[in-house]
């Protein structure tokens, strides 16, 4: 063997940029023609568009809540949001009561947080649940600790938005699951029967089904026999929106190989607990983001109700701009407004839904 | 040998209405036998002993398994099954909850056991399949060869008097086989009933105290192993075993 000898390699430059923003605007941006291409595109329309934009929303825009500044200016007038936030917020609720809908929807909301934390999935959250359901109506409704009395239909804005959302939809999932297994069953009754639920509600649209829960349903009943609105628009919607969750977790229940149940049924399990224990947590873990898609369409779907007379936050929007022949232009920015508000609970929700998704696929990590 | 623990009369089987899977079986297992049950793809070997757990109904004749005659009663069902293990082709462990908790499920929520003694007889069947250090992984992060273990040792915990096979290595590597065939072989030799379809002539030669051959349905022959290798009686088992030893 001979003898290495030790020669130094004199340090060179590195071949390419690989890092630092120039590299990656290159390889993103301009990484070949098309790509240059596509980027030049997408540039030159936002040029084209974003001046005018900032322009109208910020330069030229108006931030005081005065009518004749509002008229004067040619940018955007956002002291109309200013002006309406409590009306377009809190719609038709009497407005010495405001605080109370606030308080309400905020235990709400809370009751909603603490339920989407996996610690928190414990039985203590039905108890609380209840409680605070029944706080929430206490407030809400009155009547009682000497609070006056404010009747469901004038409950409305942002509260409502919520309130029939978070309702339908933790209604609607128990029983989209009832449903989505009730047409797996091997009982040909009930199997059909669920088949004809789903098929009925998805046949009609939304606003036919608040029509026959707000206007058909009462001649229905018998004389002196009544149902408050709201809880029959909270059916409906419930009704409407679990019949399409059925049919996205059924497609979970579809995924799970025949085995799973098979080996199931050689440990002794029963029918019940084979879906608790093997079944339903692999089928609805893989039906997540289709769960979240139904939740979120509920979520936006709430704004028909306006139809029937009840004024969630697109009605509120609605009637506190059209009340006002000072402000009824700017509408275009209230409906911006309003517009803020879903996407930031949508996508909350959205989000949510990610990281739930990581949660239930732990097990399929390597 | 005892009372027979399984008993075939005549068992007849059709998918649809004109597929006839199981003819005219007739079959007695003694208790502790070791079975193995070979023959070609599609000859009925599977469908013969997910009868005995009911994972498939016969449509005609007589099954019995420990004293209980296999009906449409829920009850008679329930029963066999506690006394039946099975491990599948496929594993089929549940991806979704850990070896651990694979093991424990059954006992906790069919035998209502305590958890503390559930995983506790849990962990026993582990070390003795010999994958108590992966306890606490999900089945997916395991190779195919542990994964097989872990079926094993689930189906184990029930204390079945009775153990069913369904080609338990034809899913594996070549080099995991061994691993799950020196689990089954250490099983063979503590007393437990063990039915086991599979095309390891090494295995059945090892342990089967009887090797029965079936094709199309039915029963074709049934011998000890030295004689069935060795001096088959009928062509189609001399067919079958050239072309699986012949490679």
């Amino acid at each position: 063997m001979s003898a290495q000898t030790f020669q130094t390699i004199a340090p060179r430059p590195a071949p390419v940029q690989t890092e630092g923003v120039l590299a990656w605007v290159k390889s993103n941006l301009f990484n070949d023609w098309k790509t240059a291409l596509g980027t030049a595109v997408i540039g030159a329309v936002l040029l084209a568009l974003l001046p005018p934009l900032y322009r109208w929303a910020i330069a030229n825009a108006v931030w005081v809540a005065d009518s004749d500044v509002c008229h004067a200016a040619s940018g955007a007038c956002w002291g109309v949001v200013r002006e309406k936030f409590r009306f377009i917020i809190f719609g038709r609720y009497p407005f010495e009561e405001h605080w109370r809908a606030l308080l309400s929807t905020t235990v709400l909301l809370a009751l909603i947080i603490t339920s989407c934390i996996r610690a928190c999935w414990k039985p203590w959250l039905a108890a609380m649940w209840v409680a605070g359901l029944a706080l929430y109506f206490c407030l809400m409704r009155g009547g009682v600790l000497g609070l006056p009395r404010v009747d469901t239909d004038l409950w409305s804005g942002l509260p409502l938005t919520i309130l029939l959302a978070s309702l339908s939809m933790t209604m609607a999932f128990p029983i989209a699951l009832c449903i989505a297994l009730g047409r797996r069953s091997g009982m040909p009754a009930i199997r059909s029967l669920c088949t004809v639920y789903v098929e009925l509600i998805r046949g009609v649209p939304l606003i036919s089904v608040l029509f026959m829960a707000s206007f058909m349903f009462p001649l229905l009943m018998p004389q002196g026999f009544s149902i408050d609105v709201l809880v029959r628009v909270l059916a409906g919607i419930t009704l409407f929106a679990a019949a399409y969750m059925a049919e996205v977790i059924r497609g979970g229940l579809q995924a799970i190989p025949k085995g799973q149940i098979e080996a199931a049924a050689t440990l002794g399990l029963s029918y019940w607990q084979t879906q608790r224990k093997i079944v339903l947590p692999q089928a609805l873990a893989m039906v997540v983001p289709g769960v979240m898609n139904s939740f979120i369409s509920t979520f936006k779907d709430t704004s028909l109700v306006a139809i029937v007379s009840l004024y969630e936050l697109t009605g509120a929007m609605g009637m506190a701009m059209n009340a006002d022949a000072n402000w009824r232009p700017f509408r275009i920015e209230g409906y911006l407004f309003i517009a803020l508000i879903y996407f930031v609970f949508c996508f909350s929700m959205s989000r949510y839904s990610l990281w739930i998704e990581k949660q239930v696929n732990k097990s399929k990590l390597r | 040998m005892s009372e027979p623990i399984i008993t075939f009369n005549k068992v007849n089987k059709w998918y649809g209405n004109s597929f006839h899977v199981l003819r005219d079986i007739d079959l007695t297992v003694q208790q502790g036998e070791r079975i193995v049950i070979c023959g070609p793809s599609g000859s009925g070997k599977s469908t013969l002993i997910r009868c005995i757990n009911r994972l498939e109904e016969h449509q005609q004749g007589h099954l019995v398994v420990d004293g209980v005659e296999l009906t449409d009663d829920v009850k008679a069902i329930d029963d066999v099954r506690k006394k039946v293990g099975m491990v599948f082709q496929q594993f089929n462990l549940f991806p979704h909850l850990t070896v651990l908790e694979n093991l424990t499920l059954s006992p906790m929520w069919v035998g209502k056991m305590p958890k503390k003694e559930a995983e506790e007889k849990a962990m026993e069947q582990l070390k003795r399949v010999r994958i108590a250090e992966q306890a606490h992984k999900y089945p997916l992060q395991l190779s195919g060869g542990q994964q097989q273990r872990v079926a094993i040792a689930r189906a184990l915990c029930l204390k079945p008097k009775i153990m069913l096979f369904d080609e338990p290595t034809s899913a594996l590597d070549p080099e995991m086989i061994k691993e799950v065939l020196d689990v089954m072989i250490e099983m063979a030799s503590q007393g437990i009933t063990m039915i086991c379809v599979t095309h390891e002539m090494g295995f059945a030669k090892a342990v089967a105290d009887r090797v029965i051959f079936m094709d199309q349905g039915q029963i074709v022959e049934q011998n000890n192993p030295h004689d069935f290798f060795n001096h088959p009686q009928s062509e189609r088992s001399r067919d079958f075993l050239s072309k699986i030893l012949g490679h």
